[in-house]
């Protein structure tokens, strides 16, 4: 104990700021844990399990959905008419030729957007604020424009994407459909979440 | 009885605390019809709280049982319908209300010096009351449910870099889940009701430290008699309790015809699709927010942009925390304002009014460019009242409130 009154300010300021840096630092650091409770859990990265898909009863413009990571996955088989369409609309897209890689696998970066070109298998949640798209494969309807050959279109923010997934010009999605890891066990089954030997 | 009054006020300043805030806070005498809406939303608070309580009694936050909860509680819990009702007719009830009582803030210029914390903590109020509603709505577990939810948590994404990692840390899940909907029910019945309330009592306290605006604009702090008291002031208590109740009693009537005969509120309080249990798979075809949403939806729907869309939806609400600084007359009071703010501010309320009626509709092109017209208006408000406020040919402001 000093034996005069004065207050030393200096040694007290620093006592108090001292305190309060380790204090927030341990706040910081107790904060790790409750930040952290909010990522998904073992048990939700776990679930997702592949899923396999029979196809051979899958008819031409027919959209088949499955359930997987509780996500809808499409299938579609497409016709000639509507591969031969695709190319028509290179020049109302956002991303024709798939190049942002992350929206598909490596082996479905082609104008098609599939193994096989005719089967089409794609995440069906909208890049922009995750609706599922409605299937709308009718030529010309009146609420879509009569130069609307088929695709799929999104009721929430009206973003028009074609039969390969790719995004127009124009709506409020930024980016291509995304399509899911996928493989073929056979000719008429389909693995989606494995990527193939092919990858 | 004064006995334990004394005790008490020893141990507790009740009777200061009584006075301070009651008694002897003196309000100016010429508060009008806008001067409801304070103690109303008060009112719909404690009720939203109340009949909160009791539907968690009975409420599973589970994705497997919550829909199904839902309807026990409609259908078996005895006057569970009623509760239910009651809280997702105060919903709706807080947004009239709060909604109102910023009109009232915008007219009167009750947010300007010295008032300006009092209307951030207004806004915070604002921002947490839209949080909780968004949470609430989540809960029932319906189509409209879930997907409401997988946009709103998606305008997250839209964030560059972090947005992605962000979003999957909300939903705590890759797709909405169970884990959504249980820490959504946390967040919903404890965390954000008790930052409410804090808000609310600092709202208060704020407004009683400063003393209340009025219809005139003046402070009636300016003129005060021999012992302090302003000439223009009555105390709250009883004159404006009073008045209170007469408000209270013709807002429950209003209160009770929704709640009794258009409970879901014509499907823009509870919306149709919510009677269907949520589908991961499915969007419903037609998507709109709640009622108190559609405004800012509309904005964001009127962008043809991921980003710059959640950009303009989160800046129209961000605007409105700057107000106090953006309107800079002098001048409190509409009545005593230029032709050129009463015109803005006609603009601006129709704006809000048809922006929330566009989101509603399904999107055409006209619809499209309606909404971006009036997004553009409802910005526009604030870069005209920036520019014109300065120096604004006002009319003279009296010493003292008049009538």
């Amino acid at each position: 104990m000093s034996t005069d009154n004065v207050v030393d300010t200096k040694r007290r300021r620093f006592l108090v700021n001292s305190t309060s840096v380790v204090a927030a630092v341990g706040a910081g650091f107790v904060a790790v844990p409750f930040l952290s409770s909010w990522m998904p859990s073992e048990r939700a990265k776990n679930a997702g399990a592949p899923v396999e898909v029979d196809i051979s009863k899958l008819e031409e413009g027919r959209l088949l959905v499955v359930e997987w990571q509780s996500k809808p996955v499409w299938i579609l088989k497409r016709s000639a008419k509507t591969l031969a369409d695709l190319p028509k609309f290179e020049d109302q897209l956002r991303d024709p030729h798939s190049e942002n890689a992350d929206q598909q696998p490596p082996y479905a970066q082609n104008d098609n957007r599939s193994i096989k070109p005719e089967i089409s298998v794609l995440v069906g949640i909208c890049t922009h604020l995750g609706c599922s798209p409605t299937y709308r494969p009718e030529i010309g309807p009146a609420d879509l424009g009569d130069d609307w050959l088929g695709g799929y279109f999104c009721p929430c923010h009206s973003s028009r994407f074609d039969l390969a997934g790719r995004v127009f010009l124009g709506v409020p999605a930024p980016t291509n459909l995304v399509v899911p890891p996928h493989s073929y066990m056979n000719d008429n089954v389909i693995q989606v979440g494995v990527d193939g030997e092919s990858a | 009885m004064s006995n334990l009054l004394g005790w008490i006020d020893e141990r507790f300043p009740l009777t200061k605390m009584w006075n301070e805030h009651l008694a002897e806070y003196y309000a100016p005498k010429n508060f009008n019809f806008w001067y409801f809406f304070g103690s109303l939303a008060l009112m719909v608070l404690v009720i939203q709280i109340v009949s909160g309580i009791f539907l968690t009694m009975h409420y599973k936050p589970d994705g497997a049982m919550a829909f199904a909860s839902v309807e026990y509680i409609m259908r078996d819990v005895p006057y569970g319908w009623l509760i239910r009702y009651i809280h997702s007719t105060g919903a709706t009830a807080f947004f009239v209300v709060v909604y109102l009582h910023m009109l009232r803030g915008l007219l009167y210029g009750s947010y300007k010096k010295p008032r300006e914390l009092i209307w951030l903590f207004g806004m915070f109020i604002y921002l947490a009351l839209m949080a909780e509603a968004f949470m609430g709505y989540l809960l029932p577990w319906g189509q409209m449910s879930y997907w409401g939810a997988q946009v709103i948590i998606s305008l997250f994404s839209a964030i560059p870099v972090i947005g992605d990692d962000l979003t999957l840390w909300i939903r705590g899940d890759f797709v909405i889940g169970d884990a959504t909907l249980n820490r959504f029910f946390a967040l919903h019945v404890i965390a954000l009701p008790l930052v409410l309330v804090f808000l609310v009592v600092a709202h208060v306290l704020a407004l009683h430290e400063v003393g209340s605006n009025n219809p005139d604009g003046v402070e009636i702090k300016k003129n005060k008699d021999a012992n302090g008291i302003p000439l223009d002031g009555i105390p709250f208590h009883p004159y404006y309790s009073v008045k209170d109740i007469v408000g209270v009693v013709v807002f429950l009537f209003f209160f009770s015809v929704v709640l009794f005969y258009f409970p879901d509120g014509g499907g823009y309080m509870l919306e149709h699709a919510n009677f269907i249990a949520s589908d991961p798979l499915k969007t419903p075809e037609h998507i709109a927010p709640v009622w108190y949403f559609t405004p800012f939806y509309a904005i964001l729907r009127a962008v043809p942009d991921k980003l710059m869309g959640v950009g303009a939806m989160g800046g129209a609400i961000v605007v409105l925390f700057f107000l106090p600084w953006i309107d800079r007359c002098k001048v409190k009071s509409i009545r005593y304002r230029s032709g050129i703010f009463k015109a803005n501010l006609i603009v601006f309320c129709v704006s809000f009014v048809v922006l929330g009626w566009l989101a509603m509709q399904p999107v055409t092109e006209t619809i499209t460019f309606m909404s971006r017209l009036f997004s553009f208006l409802y910005f526009a408000f604030f870069v005209v009242l920036y520019v014109t406020s300065k120096n604004e040919s006002t009319k003279p402001v009296p010493d003292r409130v008049t009538s």
